[in-house]
């Protein structure tokens, strides 16, 4: 069962998820609520950066580039 | 009647391109996020009405994390502008409206000005502005800044705030929320001078416990949250809330998911997306830009392509600019002489700030008049942030952000506005590393120094394809050089001074946009034109005039200026260089384009020849100078490693607020330039000599 909480960082490009919210202490919190990745709000990955991380993501049709780790302070459940 | 209005929205929106549309003014604008850092403020007038706009720093909320943030905040809240109008981007509206409903709770006076209307109407995305403006209860006007469409309703709908009555819609939390803000909100407004930002500060004291630095104060100076009934009606109504889950922390989730779901919404109904592919051509160029395989070929392709485009335009301008000028000295000189001006007059004139003036025309304007735009429209077309984007892991391995590679970007155009631009970084520390870096990207002043010394020794001798292809790749090879060393430096403070690990990294990857050809070429060419040439007005005469004062008086037979330069001359051989090379570095300080020229100068001043038509001359007089190639690798190393101009200097000390920091940002590049000389100046002596 692998649709329960993944993080964020574990979506490969191409793949999308809902976000199911944040890892307890999440530094980034309220910036990533500002560009309005909040709880229920479907995230796509669309590509990573030549070195393999930051990675790009289609958020409220608008794309905003994250860290590894801290794409993975973020749960999503994937979705096909 | 003069009226002050804030232009407030997201970064990226083309604020600035509004501002400039409405004041005339000649703000640069560029397609990355965070290009205005500093409020710009211009004037217009309009029906009779004089409007006094401030450009605001762009931000995603009101919410202060970032200097931006704040400096928008306490605009919006505390300056009490007539009105505010909220700029957002037509093709991404949803994530704009999220800061305008924050806008909203604070002041009713606001015009939604949806702009970008010409790319939302290539994408196909359909807006209705006047259902949004009822739903908002306020007025909305759509534009297309950059063609200076629907400006001029920005106008009637500020006149139209002023005489009829909107009802703004502000947005409603939960119930319980509800409830317990407005009772917040009525205690505090008997405290504050301006009620009508009660609302705002319920919400503020609410979801943080009461800890609100920058709150405002009543009457007596008391800081809201110190205010005992304050006090008191925040732990009653902590005290009901808690019980049923509602701490801080859910309460301000919840505040910001109130927002952005309102925000969706109102974007449900008033937008509508008739090509669901619209974002296809931009998702195709970002794999371009940014896969595996050609994120880094490409990028290297287009750093080349600059330097070759602006290498070969440059040789015309240049050679014609330099035999006008130099005619024209001629000319000066004999007419000076026919005209019985005594030679203690006219010398110093022509042969000091004349040809120095000159040479800073012909040698450094071209380039610098060509680069300019070229940088410019990549800029405009957007893809700076794809570079940040394609280098932030390197910068992550020096606990670095990022951001870094704009601010590294800018300092290619001028490092004094690459170290304001680093403003854009959010970590104290890591805007310290940019700003501290910064003067090891060659600026656009340096450049054509290191272009002009690459043609003569590294690349001279090549005909045809070579001789266009060589001087374009040893530069970019300049610049690699200067990155890797940028990215040295920001590891080594990053362990030493500013120990610390890197912080989050958010960074938006604006959709492409065509960059208007004409306006930046026109502009950015006319405006460094006369930006140069004023700069060297003001630096490069005096140089002048001062290096042959120092060449033409004597003590004892030999001119101060061989005092001078025999005096720098042994440690300066030790580097590669000699005595005339470092004092022109030294002199230079007010401005890096007038190095070269100084450096002509002072070796004319102790020389035979008189005359320097071309680079081949030029090349002789420094050859009998006793240059070599190894000379001329150090000159490059120095040139992009050493302590940054005046201009830069200041702006360091006025961003870090501290002379201490200023001091290492000119020490640091010019111990790393020292040792790199040394140390390949050295090698090279002992392999040349070993053959």
């Amino acid at each position: 069962m692998r649709d329960m909480y993944i993080c964020l960082s574990d979506l490969k490009p191409g793949e999308s998820g809902v976000v199911t919210g944040f890892a307890k202490k999440a530094f980034l919190r309220r910036r990533l609520q500002d560009l309005g990745i909040i709880a229920g709000t479907p995230i796509h990955c669309i590509g990573k950066s030549p070195l393999g991380d930051p990675q790009a993501y289609l958020v409220r049709r608008t794309v905003i580039a994250l860290r590894k780790k801290d794409a993975a302070q973020i749960f999503v459940r994937e979705v096909a | 009647m003069e009226r002050t209005i804030a232009l407030a929205g997201n970064p990226n929106v083309g604020k600035s391109t509004v501002f400039n549309a409405l004041t005339g003014m000649k703000q640069h604008t560029g397609n990355w996020p965070g290009k205005t850092v500093a409020t710009a403020s211009g004037t217009c007038m309009w029906d009779g009405c004089l409007y006094r706009l401030v450009d605001l720093p762009g931000c995603y909320s009101l919410l202060a994390h970032s200097e931006e943030e704040e400096v928008a905040r306490d605009f919006i809240c505390f300056s009490h502008p007539d009105a505010v109008v909220a700029v957002c981007d037509a093709t991404c509206l949803e994530r704009n409206l999220n800061l305008v409903l924050q806008i909203l709770e604070i002041t009713d006076r606001v015009v939604l000005c949806v702009n970008l209307q010409d790319e939302a109407e290539k994408k196909k995305i359909r807006i209705h502005l006047s259902l949004l403006s009822e739903r908002l209860g306020i007025p909305v006007v759509g534009t297309s800044a950059r063609d200076g469409k629907g400006l001029a309703d920005i106008f009637h709908a500020l006149s139209d705030l002023e005489r009829q009555p909107y009802f703004r819609q502000i947005t409603r939390y939960p119930d319980i929320l509800e409830s317990a803000i407005q009772e917040m909100e009525k205690t505090a407004a008997d405290f504050l001078p301006d009620p009508s930002i009660a609302r705002w500060c319920a919400v503020r004291l609410l979801e943080s416990d009461g800890y609100f630095p920058d709150a405002p104060k009543d009457e007596k100076g008391t800081p809201l949250p110190e205010i005992p009934q304050i006090r008191r009606k925040l732990s009653a109504l902590s005290v009901s809330l808690s019980p049923q889950g509602w701490n801080a922390e859910k309460i301000r989730d919840c505040i910001a998911e109130t927002f952005i779901k309102r925000a969706e919404t109102l974007c449900r109904e008033c937008v509508r997306f008739e090509d669901p592919q619209y974002a296809k051509k931009d998702r195709k160029l970002d794999f371009l830009f940014t896969s595996k395989a050609t994120g880094f070929p490409i990028m290297l392709l287009f750093l080349f392509l600059l330097f070759w485009i602006t290498v070969n335009g440059a040789n015309l301008p240049s050679s014609l600019l330099s035999d006008v000028l130099f005619s024209v000295e001629d000319w000066l000189y004999d007419t000076a002489r026919s005209l019985g001006i005594p030679e203690t007059v006219y010398a110093p004139l022509i042969f000091g700030i004349y040809r120095v003036l000159a040479w800073v025309i012909s040698v450094m304007l071209p380039p610098m008049a060509i680069f300019f735009p070229l940088f410019t429209l990549l800029e405009d077309f957007g893809y700076l942030p794809r570079v940040a984007f394609n280098l932030d892991r390197c910068f992550q391995k020096c606990h670095a952000c990022g951001k870094q590679a704009l601010t590294m970007c800018m300092g290619l155009g001028c490092n004094a506005v690459g170290v304001t631009g680093c403003r854009i970084i959010d970590s104290p520390r890591e805007r310290m590393i940019a700003v501290l870096t910064n003067s090891l990207v060659p600026c656009n002043g340096r450049f054509p120094m290191i272009l002009a010394v690459i043609t003569m020794f590294l690349a001279g001798n090549t005909e045809g394809f070579a001789a266009s292809f060589l001087p374009a790749f040893f530069l970019s090879l300049v610049i690699v050089l200067g990155i890797v060393m940028t990215l040295l430096a920001s590891r080594f403070l990053s362990g030493t001074l500013l120990k610390g690990m890197p912080s989050s990294f958010t960074l938006e990857l604006p959709p492409f946009r065509r960059p208007q050809f004409g306006k930046v070429i026109v502009r950015s060419v006319l405006d460094r034109t006369v930006f140069v040439l004023g700069r060297a007005v003001i630096t490069a005469a005096p140089a002048g005039l001062l290096i042959w004062i120092m060449a033409n008086v004597t003590v004892g037979d030999v001119p101060i200026l061989t005092y001078c330069t025999d005096f720098l001359d042994p440690f300066a051989r030790m580097l590669g260089l000699d005595g005339v090379i470092l004092m022109s570095f030294i002199l230079g300080m007010p401005a890096n384009e007038i190095v070269l020229p100084i450096m002509l100068m002072t070796y004319l001043s102790q020389g035979t020849l008189t005359e320097l038509a071309d680079l081949q001359v030029m090349k002789s007089l420094l050859v009998e100078n006793g240059w070599t190639w190894i000379t001329a690798v150090c000159v490059i190393l120095f040139s992009l490693m050493h302590w940054p101009c005046t201009t830069t200097c200041l702006t360091i000390r006025k961003e870090t607020k501290s002379t201490k920091w200023m001091f290492l940002s000119i020490l640091l590049p010019a111990a790393m330039g020292m040792v790199s000389c040394f140390v390949f100046a050295t090698a090279a002596r002992f392999f040349s000599g070993m053959f």
